[in-house]
């Protein structure tokens, strides 16, 4: 009904008018629109635009009608470009919930994300306005362990904490979990509706056990695909490989020794990383740039100048030294085999530092990554980075969490199908 | 829109023997006003039906219903096995109460079942319907043929309204614990 109708009527509520869908929007527009131009008695044209006023409205970039396809062999949010904001959540399952009630889960999940990926409102959402502007909204689904051992189905053996590195400093309250959301979208009240409406009909199912929200550049700061920066100020993930290639196809797809109903789809680490900015500030720019292997501006490789070059691990300087440390961040986590690398999801995080701490924020970045299998590509990356890497002087992992990913479905299908009904 | 398309998919249009009956009885009688021997249930169709999870007590469903068909139709009644009654219902000063005659849908329009509005009203629940249950209801329409839609059940915290003292329903049940027919400001019998 209408915002402001009270007391609908049966012939109100049995028109020959358009659907209920249009109606509630036409209705929130006409009512946004009546209360803006109330005070100067104008009225506003359809782009929000106040007619006669000196200022016209700023459309260069919009992008909040951008859609992203729900359905499809594989889960959108791991190939569609990542949104400016993303909120990651763990749920723990609650006592009793067996295979059936999680297929009854996965099945109000995927009709939410399906509705609301598309910029329709989802069933029984009280803010159908929140819904109309997807600015590319993805809803990722992720099963942990625990998902897949009431699921009563076939668990890849990586489906487990990772095994502990030196660095580390993890906190229960950044890591596990039974089930995983990402949602992701240029608009943060778009993502923050839609998580909503997902734990909304998750409140049955599953208790929140931890939520990390992060960003990116906004969208329109910077030309379409320019690899994002962290806090640090470092180009991060230009090594990824871009979907559609064969490369990110190799290094992401579950391959054919995975179970069958995680055919199409892949698995996801999230590693919280908190970031030093305060002793961070102390380092120059050379050892900033020595640190990484990078060059600051745009990161390119020390041994190239553009960022996509190929890193050249065997050059050395005019002393014989390796122009890249033995020990840089690059070095380290540098992998030529697809088949052994992994796709890096990139956010930043930054919140206020606890009460009574000289540090003036915890920053951090949310390091996400898609691969095939997480002990051959993730693990071995890891280790290598917890041998030795500059980085870890400035870095501690805080968080951590590994998730099986299950492909996409069809219309009148749903998200992990394969695996509660296998 | 998969519980959209699986409720239209699950929408049945089963004639009943008295309006197969009537309609054969029609074709053959008023051949001359060139009646066609579609059933109203044949130009129903649902979308969007949602039911409000419940335990127990009292819930209630929502949607749309559209006709296709170039007349009005009525819903006359709705039965469920989810629940020992169900009303055809309206919400009038934050209270429901059965509407008189049931819902008419026009020719070529859409009936819109929402909380705060009309809705299908389900009293004394049978069985817990929890969220993602799929709960079914059959409507019977002007002509007695009948229409069954199946509606996902959602956790849902809206749709409070007290009810307005039906005879028949248990006064102390509410659609959730925190409505209390008792409390309702009206005096007044609904329909």
């Amino acid at each position: 009904m209408r915002p402001g109708d009270t007391q609908p009527s049966a012939a109100d509520a049995a028109s020959s008018g358009p659907s209920r869908r249009r109606f509630l929007a036409a209705g929130a527009a006409a009512g946004a629109g009546a209360f803006a131009a109330g005070a100067t008695g104008v009225a506003l044209d359809r782009a929000g635009a106040l007619h006669g006023s000196p200022t016209p409205t700023d459309h260069a970039g919009a992008n909040g009608q951008r859609v992203v396809p729900f359905y499809g062999e594989h889960q959108a949010g791991v190939t569609a470009r990542p949104g400016a904001f993303a909120s990651f959540v763990a749920l723990d399952l609650k006592r009793g919930v067996g295979r059936e009630r999680l297929a009854a889960w996965m099945r109000l999940i995927t009709d939410d994300a399906a509705r609301l990926t598309q910029g329709s409102a989802a069933l029984a959402d009280v803010e159908p306005e929140l819904a109309g502007t997807p600015a590319g909204l993805t809803v990722t689904v992720g099963f942990g362990s625990g998902f897949v051992t009431r699921a009563r189905g076939q668990k890849p053996e990586w489906l487990a904490p990772l095994p502990a590195f030196t660095v580390d400093k993890l906190l229960d309250e950044w890591s596990g979990g039974d089930a995983l959301f990402i949602v992701s979208a240029d608009e943060p009240g778009t993502v923050a509706h839609a998580l909503r409406m997902i734990l909304k009909d998750s409140r049955s199912f599953a208790t929140m056990r931890w939520r990390q929200d992060g960003f990116r550049r906004a969208y329109g700061s910077d030309p379409h695909g320019m690899t994002m920066r962290n806090m640090f100020g470092q180009v991060d993930g230009t090594a990824n490989f871009r979907p559609g290639t064969a490369d990110f196809d190799t290094a992401v797809w579950a391959r054919p020794d995975a179970p069958s109903w995680l055919q199409g789809g892949t698995s996801f680490v999230l590693r919280r990383i908190g970031m030093d900015l305060d002793t961070w500030d102390a380092v120059d720019r050379v050892g900033r740039e020595n640190t990484i292997g990078r060059r600051l501006d745009n990161g390119a490789p020390l041994t190239g100048t553009h960022e996509h070059d190929v890193l050249d691990l065997d050059a050395v300087d005019a002393h014989g030294l390796p122009v890249i440390s033995s020990v840089a961040h690059a070095r380290r986590a540098h992998v030529a085999d697809p088949a052994k690398s992994m796709v890096r999801l990139g956010y930043n995080y930054e919140e206020r530092s606890p009460a009574g701490s000289e540090a003036l924020s915890r920053t951090g970045l949310l390091f996400g990554a898609w691969q095939a299998n997480v002990t051959e590509q993730f693990v071995p990356i890891q280790r290598s980075l917890d041998e030795a890497d500059l980085l870890n002087v400035w870095t501690t992992p805080v968080g951590s969490a590994v998730f099986a990913i299950p492909p996409g479905c069809r219309e009148g299908g749903y998200l992990g199908q394969a695996l509660l009904e296998g | 829109m998969f519980a959209m398309s699986r409720a239209a998919l699950a929408a049945a249009k089963v004639p009943t023997r008295a309006a197969l009956v009537a309609a054969i009885a029609l074709t053959l009688a008023a051949c001359s006003g060139g009646s066609s021997t579609s059933s109203d249930a044949d130009s129903l169709t649902a979308t969007d039906a949602w039911a409000k999870a419940a335990d127990s007590g009292m819930t209630a469903a929502f949607g749309e219903i559209s006709n296709t068909s170039d007349h009005d139709i009525t819903i006359v009644s709705a039965v469920s096995s989810s629940a020992t009654m169900v009303e055809l219902h309206e919400v009038v000063d934050d209270v429901m109460r059965p509407v008189e005659g049931g819902f008419a849908i026009p020719a070529g329009g859409t009936l819109m079942l929402q909380p705060g509005g009309l809705h299908i009203m389900f009293m004394g629940v049978t069985t817990p319907i929890a969220a993602g249950d799929d709960v079914q209801v059959t409507l019977t329409l002007g002509d007695d043929s009948q229409f069954t839609l199946t509606a996902v059940a959602k956790d849902f915290s809206g749709a409070n309204e007290s009810y307005d003292g039906n005879a028949n329903m248990d006064p102390g049940e509410g659609m959730d614990m925190s409505a209390d027919p008792s409390m309702s400001p009206s005096a007044t019998m609904g329909g």
